[in-house]
């Protein structure tokens, strides 16, 4: 379903899409790694190392 | 010739027949498969950012920032074979008295003022320690925090510090290694601050008394000049907080040499 269609969407011969499908991993990985994930980690506090009042 | 032969061909004829398209169900399955790929893969990226990614940059960062302190001590740790080798030691009666020690003022959120150096983690272990304990702004990226409002190095009270156990450059990766005696030893620009650990314990992410400035009895006066680590515990858990107190053994002005414990060379596990 997903995967078909992204292969359908990206144009010119097989390897052409192959080289792009790379570097469309590649962008999403940056983005999760710079972006995503920092946020995450600090919004959900999943590890933490401070002594605090109650919050 | 049998014109009805070429009437699929002709142009304008309707396409032949495509594939059976998958029926509902199978299609909402295989989209469901699709998702829990997708998934699995980006919670695995997770755990590679988090157990390696954030290790390499905050190494670099942190590494960096001890190189751009100009009053750093980052020379040769290991002290040298002969007399002559090795670098400078502090002479005995340039290791001052605590009660005598300056105290600076607490500097700017955000600003790096003191380094770091536990011999028990090894003769190259060297940290820088900032100013606040916010995860984005100080511990992610510059290593050691500083609790706002606790003592200084040298302080009467509690130089109370904090850093991650795990991940982000690990700074107190090896808290539990520490022994009672072990040197802790803090550089400023004015001074050197050895330390000697005395106790460890496990609290409650709560009891803040650990960094109160008389960390065995919060309510009365400070009584020594302390210097308290706070670290996650266990590793990889937010549920408690690994604690090691020290207490001041001595200071000495910068410029002398460094003090004879950050060459001590302690067995590595």
């Amino acid at each position: 379903m997903i995967f078909p269609a992204v292969w359908r969407i990206l144009p010119g011969p097989a390897w052409l899409r192959v080289v792009l499908l790379l570097i469309l991993i590649a962008a999403i990985v940056v983005v999760l790694f710079q972006w995503v994930y920092p946020w995450f980690s600090v919004t959900f506090d999943i590890q933490d190392q401070n002594v605090e009042a109650v919050p | 010739m049998p014109a009805s032969v070429e009437v699929p061909t002709q142009p304008g004829a309707p396409a032949p027949e495509p594939p059976r398209r998958p029926s509902v169900g199978t299609r909402l399955i295989s989209l469901v498969g699709e998702l829990c790929i997708i998934a699995g893969a980006v919670i695995g990226l997770y755990v590679v950012w988090q157990l390696f990614y954030t290790d390499i940059v905050a190494d670099r960062e942190q590494a960096e920032v001890v190189d751009n302190l100009d009053w750093a001590y980052t020379g040769p740790i290991t002290a040298g074979e002969g007399a002559d080798d090795g670098p400078l030691v502090i002479p005995a009666e340039l290791r001052l008295s605590p009660d005598t020690a300056p105290v600076m003022d607490e500097p700017a959120f955000g600003e790096t003022f003191a380094t770091f150096y536990v011999p028990r983690w090894g003769t190259d272990y060297v940290k820088p320690i900032s100013e606040g304990v916010t995860r984005t702004e100080i511990l992610d990226v510059l290593g050691i925090g500083h609790y706002p409002d606790t003592g200084m190095p040298g302080a009467l009270g509690n130089f109370a510090i904090s850093a991650h156990r795990t991940t982000y450059g690990k700074p107190f990766n090896r808290i539990a290694e520490l022994q009672d005696g072990d040197a802790l030893v803090v550089q400023t620009e004015e001074a050197w601050y050895v330390y000697r650990m005395t106790d460890d314990l496990i609290v409650q992410p709560t009891q803040v008394e650990v960094i109160a400035p008389n960390p065995y009895d919060d309510a009365a006066a400070p009584d020594s000049h302390y210097i308290t680590l706070t670290t996650c515990h266990p590793m990889f858990s937010a549920a408690e907080r690994y604690i090691v107190h020290g207490e001041l053994e001595y200071w000495a002005p910068t410029g002398n040499g460094v003090p004879p414990e950050i060459l001590e060379e302690i067995p590595q596990p």
